[in-house]
């Protein structure tokens, strides 16, 4: 049963080391760590994003706030650092305490007033992009000696690689995001409201917290791939990462994380975050191919996953069945 | 009143919503060391009670004293605090989490400020020793039977609150030996000092393991009495306020007359690891009770013939003609009915009228292009309401609101309205109270009489007396033998059952 609920995990781990098999068979070159240290760089931002995702999938939930919060907390800081002179550093603490105020008021009002959070976060993702585009409609760049300096951090990885600080960023997140899932009770009191609610509630668990904690964190996290992507593009923009919860979201699916909640690994999101930063070095690699074939195979990928795990969820039904006549 | 020994006792509660009165002046009581059911009709005001001792509810007028002290309880994490855990008939436990992580959720032991997986585990294992239960504790409490999870509860709930346990209706999805294993621990928990309170609708199982019993019927305090001193008419008297008269009319009723042809028959018919191959002929105006212990092939049989299950070996005719019931929907073409089990969820559709409920298999048997009319749907529902005493305030109410031998009377409706000539029962008395049971029984007898052939599922050997004018024997999958006529009777039956068992082992 155990093996059962972590065949979806297994399978993203598969389908992984398929789709770098077929790469590096391939391009040969994709197997080197300058592509690995690219792939974490350019895809840094989705996965912390997708880490918060994991958290809000693994409680029953879903934020759909994501990309909007990403491109408010961009156009923030880079307004804050090229009009009124706010060294970076200081406004990165302050994009983040809004974005996680943001994330937590909407735990409040999901938890408070029992309305579905894929309306509230629905309503807080037009709130967050009205307001981006309040501040500024225009893209703002930001020439910072700060943003220069850190965009030369990168650690040497054997073959040449470099993993930039964005990139090892995102991998602390995952890190983070691991020992909160397992080691920590709010962790445990994620997975259990995501196993059912009303039980969670009359074991003990401290619901309102927690559910407020999990929609903060996901502001939070979707503040800090804000001022990843701001780190990574220097500019900050109304319009930009439209769409990316839906990709957090992909992401989360295909590394084997249940949809309605309570069962999953933070470590399954990495693999799927993974997976399509893969797909699209291939597309580059390829050169041929339009980019719009990521966005396919992650349908595909997708669809096969859904359908992978309602197998799974009739064949434990089946097995529980069994057991009770035996 | 004033017992001086109790460990939780309930003065004087009375509670009402919007102007109903559900408790009235109720008095309740348990001691050290005691198993306590309570008992009581559905809306007798058992789970209010329940629920006022639990912090669920405020009670209107009334005191709870707990080891001598007022408390004022305000909510099921308080009541548990307090020392009073509760266990539902429906786990409430987390399936996705380990049993471990349900044991300890919240309270996990610590190491360097994160959760320590392997004390929790370690204690976890040393908790269920204690029950004489060795699982895995870190694998998901989904992938245990219901008798475990019910068993992990009762060790949670014991472990946390310590001094009093609420059982309310435990044994409801257990097998006969799961309650016994579940009486043996709260025997255990008794030698203990705990104080338990036991709800059940089975009288069997308060006999087996209560102490003392209390019985509330509409909200009033009837009685308690020690379990010893309370025969078991009594007991029955005490829960209906008046005395038996269809089910303790017990004996066999008269087969049909010699010579009617039967209408259904089943030869040889079975599917590998299901129901081994069996011989049933039914014929109009009989009723088939089918006597079996939990598994032993009684629900697989019912499935089969209605087409759920597909045979994988005999033949079925219906009038001397060979049919092969390949669906439901078949079995329904051919005027088979089956009133499931799990009435929640496989019968009503709980959100759909009583209206709607009793129109959908006639309406599903004329097809969805001859659409019933509203008003056609409102005149069967009515005269159906009318003819079985479906006790409802509206045709137009949600079927969920009504009691569980209510449910149970409009699905009985729903088939009878489709004029079906053999109706299968599966379990249809399960979970409703005992007067509806009795209405239920009569209506069955009443239907025979009308000419219909039924086949009647039950663990209640006395309630299959009742109706049964031959009874079939299951045991592992297998149809043993028919008692009829005078051959019917509780001995015989359990002796069949026994017997067999016997041999087979």
């Amino acid at each position: 049963m155990m093996s059962s609920r972590l065949t979806p995990f297994f399978a993203t781990l598969v389908i992984f080391a398929l789709a770098y098999a077929v790469c590096v068979f391939q391009f040969p070159n994709m197997a080197s760590t300058r592509v690995a240290g690219n792939l974490l760089t350019d895809n840094a931002f989705l996965g912390i994003a997708a880490v918060g995702m994991t958290f809000v999938i693994l409680s029953g939930g879903i934020d759909l706030s994501v990309g909007a919060v990403i491109a408010f907390t961009g156009v923030l800081i880079s307004v804050l650092v090229s009009w009124y002179g706010v060294h970076p550093l200081a406004a990165f603490a302050i994009a983040l305490a809004v974005s996680t105020a943001f994330g937590a008021a909407m735990g409040a009002a999901i938890h408070y007033l029992e309305v579905p959070a894929f309306i509230v976060t629905l309503a807080g993702m037009f709130l967050a992009r009205g307001m981006a585009f309040v501040i500024a409609t225009d893209s703002i760049p930001i020439n910072h000696a700060f943003y220069s300096a850190v965009q030369k951090m990168y650690v040497l990885m054997p073959g040449g690689g470099r993993l930039t600080l964005i990139g090892g960023l995102m991998l602390a997140v995952f890190a983070a995001g691991i020992v909160i899932a397992h080691y920590t009770r709010f962790g445990s009191y994620v997975y259990a409201i995501g196993g059912n609610r009303q039980s969670a509630e009359l074991m003990g668990v401290p619901v309102a917290r927690t559910t407020i904690g999990i929609y903060a964190l996901s502001g939070f996290l979707s503040g800090l791939a804000g001022v990843v992507f701001s780190l990574y593009t220097s500019a900050g923009y109304s319009l930009a990462t439209v769409g990316v919860e839906l990709d957090a979201i992909a992401a989360v699916v295909i590394g084997g994380t249940l949809l309605t909640g309570g069962v999953g690994l933070v470590a399954g999101t990495f693999f799927g975050v993974v997976i399509q930063g893969l797909i699209q070095t291939y597309i580059v690699f390829d050169g041929t191919l339009s980019s719009w074939w990521t966005k396919i195979v992650v349908g595909i990928l997708l669809f096969a996953f859904i359908a992978l795990q309602r197998l799974l969820v009739l064949a434990g039904d089946r097995g529980a069945a069994n057991r009770k006549t035996a | 009143m004033g017992e001086t020994d109790a460990l939780l006792s309930a003065h004087d509660i009375s509670k009402s919503f919007f102007g109903f009165k559900a408790l009235e002046h109720v008095d309740f009581s348990v001691r050290r060391g005691e198993i306590h059911a309570l008992l009581g009709e559905n809306g007798a005001g058992k789970s209010t009670l329940i629920k006022v001792l639990t912090g669920v509810h405020r009670p209107d007028a009334g005191t709870i004293v707990l080891n001598g002290e007022p408390v004022d309880v305000r909510d099921p994490l308080h009541a548990q605090k307090l020392g009073v855990g509760t266990v539902y008939q429906e786990v409430n436990l987390l399936p996705n989490l380990s049993v471990a992580e349900n044991l300890y959720i919240g309270r996990q032991p610590k190491r360097f400020g994160l959760t320590h997986a392997g004390a929790m585990n370690r204690m976890a294992r040393a908790l269920l020793a204690q029950y004489d239960i060795d699982i895995d504790v870190k694998a998901p409490l989904a992938s245990f039977s219901v008798a475990v999870q019910q068993l992990v509860a009762i060790a949670r709930a014991v472990d946390m609150s310590g001094s009093v346990l609420i059982l309310d209706e435990p044994t409801a999805s257990l097998d006969r030996h799961e309650v016994q294993l579940l009486f043996s621990v709260m025997r255990k928990l008794r030698e203990r000092g705990l104080g338990i309170v036991f709800i059940t609708h089975f009288l069997d199982q308060v006999y087996a393991v209560a102490d003392r019993i209390t019985v509330l019927r509409n909200g009033r305090l009837v009685g308690t009495r020690d379990r010893a001193a309370l025969p078991r008419m009594e007991l029955v008297s005490m829960m209906l306020g008046r005395a038996l008269e269809a089910v303790t009319e017990h004996g066999h009723r008269a087969p049909p007359a010699a010579g009617t042809a039967p209408a259904i028959e089943f030869s040889a018919y079975g599917l590998s690891r299901s129901v081994a191959p069996f011989d049933l002929a039914i014929a109009p105006g009989e009723v088939v009770g089918i006597a079996g212990l939990l598994g032993s092939g009684r629900t697989e049989t019912a499935r089969l013939m209605f087409g759920i299950d597909h045979a994988d070996s005999g033949k079925a005719t219906v009038d001397g003609k060979a049919v092969r019931i390949t669906s439901p929907r078949e079995a329904v073409r051919l005027g088979f009915g089956l009133c499931p089990e799990d009435r929640k969820a496989d019968g009503i559709i709980g959100d759909l009228s009583v209206r709607e409920n009793i129109a959908l298999a006639l309406q599903a048997r004329r097809g969805w292009l001859k659409r019933m009319s509203s008003r056609e749907q409102a005149e069967l529902a009515d005269r159906f309401v009318k003819a079985l005493d479906i006790r409802t305030t509206d045709i137009e109410k949600p079927v969920k609101l009504l009691s569980g031998g209510n449910q149970q009377k409009v699905i009985l409706a729903r088939w009878l309205a489709t004029e079906p000539r053999l109706l299968i029962l599966d379990e249809p008395t399960r979970g409703i109270d005992v007067g509806a049971h009795a209405e239920i029984i009569q209506l069955i007898n009443r239907l025979c009489a009308e000419g219909l052939a039924l086949v009647v599922i039950s663990s209640e050997i006395e309630e299959i007396m009742a109706y049964s004018t031959r009874v079939r024997v299951l045991r592992d999958r297998e149809h043993i033998c028919d008692l009829t006529g005078a051959e019917i009777s509780t001995g015989t039956i359990m002796r069949t059952i026994a017997a067999s068992e016997g041999a087979g082992a």
